[in-house]
């Protein structure tokens, strides 16, 4: 059974001058992965805060799991990664695993089994500052997934990951995904777009598409996603 | 309206913070180390200076609420600056984390780091640098452990208002450097124009100082010494309030 996760309206939101959403609404449901694509500016991260709730919104409204975005209840059900690694790098990986793991109520164990989910234990005793780019992310990562939280929002988790890691990544959504965990990730490169069960195009602040990769590909009469996405976005500026 | 959300504090989640923030000093030996040995030295040159003069005692006792206020206020408002920068404040706001938990944890962490500092700072006062109180020295390092919560209260409000590193460090200046030339140190604070001791009246580290010349002058706490200790436990609170206030779990 497949249900709303998390259902927003009407958001709009102003970053300085900008209108960075203009009144969008969007639906992701419980139990499968959802990409949120579009290019680099186009209200990704803006949508994203206001799902986790730190993100000051003009108007329209965001509930996640029933409850608005935000609220107390929501505070320990959501695993959140932004897209800068927003983890301690005067720490160990460890370290900064048993940190969130301590916030989230569980004990040291789960912490290092989120590292080697992430696969990082041979790296676990190692501060995040001396890590690579693709390791500190996917050490933000572990500090996301620690606890099981039923809702992960991941803002570009995959940026700087080597080919066979990122096939690694999306596997473990794709399992936390069927385990029940609701699953937003975004991303700017297109051909990660097929790896979803439904996407979310968004663009210019507002939403171009919502439906399956395969749905889209055919609407937009082409086999390519990036093809689709300019069909889209010209079929836009037409209608 | 984001005050009504500021929530009691969670003990298990205050005791990670605490631990986190004593973790991240333990990586910093560097930190450590000159967190214990610059003051030490620091009151070495003053008791060289001074040579053998009256009030180099006194002048060192004024030194030992200084140096913990200054350096936990640092210290304090480069790290939430770091919290804020690298987005693991934003990340802990969508956690059961409350404003408690996490300012109370720096609380904690630094207090404790600053009562380490000041009992071997003390220590070599009383010992290598022949200062002489008529008190007890353990009100000395409670005093010094005070002043550096009261920087760690001004270091976590002053970080709000700062967006850059080069803004956080120019507080110092703006907040601090004020509150040392007109606590006393320099000029009693009877003897300065009646503006300048107004002015003095309303910072909180002159009552620090004053605490601590009650101490250097009494054998017995006096009822000054204690009016000192509530203002600055005052302020300290204050402080923690007003970094509560600005503290944010959405931005725009």
């Amino acid at each position: 059974m497949t249900t709303d996760a998390i259902t927003v309206s009407d958001l709009v939101v102003h970053r300085g001058k900008v209108r960075a959403l203009r009144a969008l609404s969007c639906r992701v449901r419980a139990g499968r992965v959802t990409g949120l694509l579009g290019p680099s500016g186009s209200g990704k991260t803006t949508l994203i805060r206001a799902i986790v709730g730190v993100q000051v919104v003009r108007s329209g409204t965001v509930t996640v799991l029933g409850e608005p975005a935000g609220s107390r209840a929501l505070r320990d059900k959501i695993g959140y990664v932004s897209q800068s690694p927003s983890i301690y790098q005067d720490l160990t990986v460890l370290e900064n695993a048993r940190y969130f793991a301590a916030i989230a109520g569980v004990g040291a164990a789960a912490a290092r089994q989120a590292v080697r989910d992430v696969g990082l234990a041979s790296a676990a005793d190692q501060l995040v500052g001396n890590l690579s780019g693709g390791q500190r992310s996917r050490a933000s990562l572990a500090c996301a997934i620690v606890g099981d939280p039923p809702v992960l929002v991941l803002d570009e988790p995959t940026v700087g990951q080597d080919p066979v890691l990122r096939e690694e990544l999306w596997d473990a959504f794709r399992q936390r995904a069927l385990a029940g965990a609701t699953v937003l990730v975004s991303s700017h490169v297109m051909d990660e777009a097929n790896r979803c069960d439904s996407l979310m195009l968004i663009r210019d602040g507002a939403l171009l598409a919502d439906d399956t990769p395969a749905a889209i590909k055919r609407n937009a009469g082409t086999d390519d996603m990036d093809r689709a996405f300019l069909q889209l976005i010209r079929q836009g500026a037409s209608s | 309206m984001t005050m009504a959300t500021s929530s009691v504090v969670n003990p298990a989640i205050l005791g990670a913070t605490v631990t986190r923030i004593l973790r991240q000093l333990r990586h910093d030996p560097r930190t450590i180390g000159m967190l214990i040995i610059v003051p030490v030295v620091l009151m070495g040159l003053v008791y060289a200076m001074f040579d053998g003069s009256p009030t180099v005692s006194q002048t060192l006792l004024i030194m030992l609420g200084i140096f913990p206020f200054v350096i936990m206020f640092l210290i304090t408002s480069i790290a939430m600056l770091r919290e804020r920068t690298s987005g693991t404040l934003e990340r802990l706001m969508t956690t059961r984390t409350g404003k408690g938990d996490l300012l109370f944890g720096y609380g904690i962490a630094f207090g404790t780091a600053a009562a380490v500092q000041a009992v071997v700072a003390s220590a070599c006062a009383y010992w290598l640098y022949a200062m002489s109180t008529a008190g007890s020295g353990g009100l000395v390092v409670l005093i010094a452990v005070l002043t550096a919560l009261l920087g760690v209260g001004l270091g976590l409000a002053c970080s709000a208002l700062a967006r850059t590193e080069f803004q956080a460090v120019q507080m110092l200046p703006v907040v601090v450097i004020p509150q040392i030339l007109l606590c006393g140190l320099f000029i009693p604070r009877d003897e300065m124009a009646g503006w300048l001791s107004a002015l003095s009246d309303v910072m909180p580290l002159s009552y620090a100082v004053e605490a601590l010349q009650q101490v250097g002058a009494n054998a017995e706490p006096t009822s000054t010494f204690w009016i000192d200790l509530v203002v600055v436990a005052g302020c300290v609170i204050l402080g923690l309030i007003l970094a509560a206030a600005t503290l944010r779990r959405r931005t725009v």
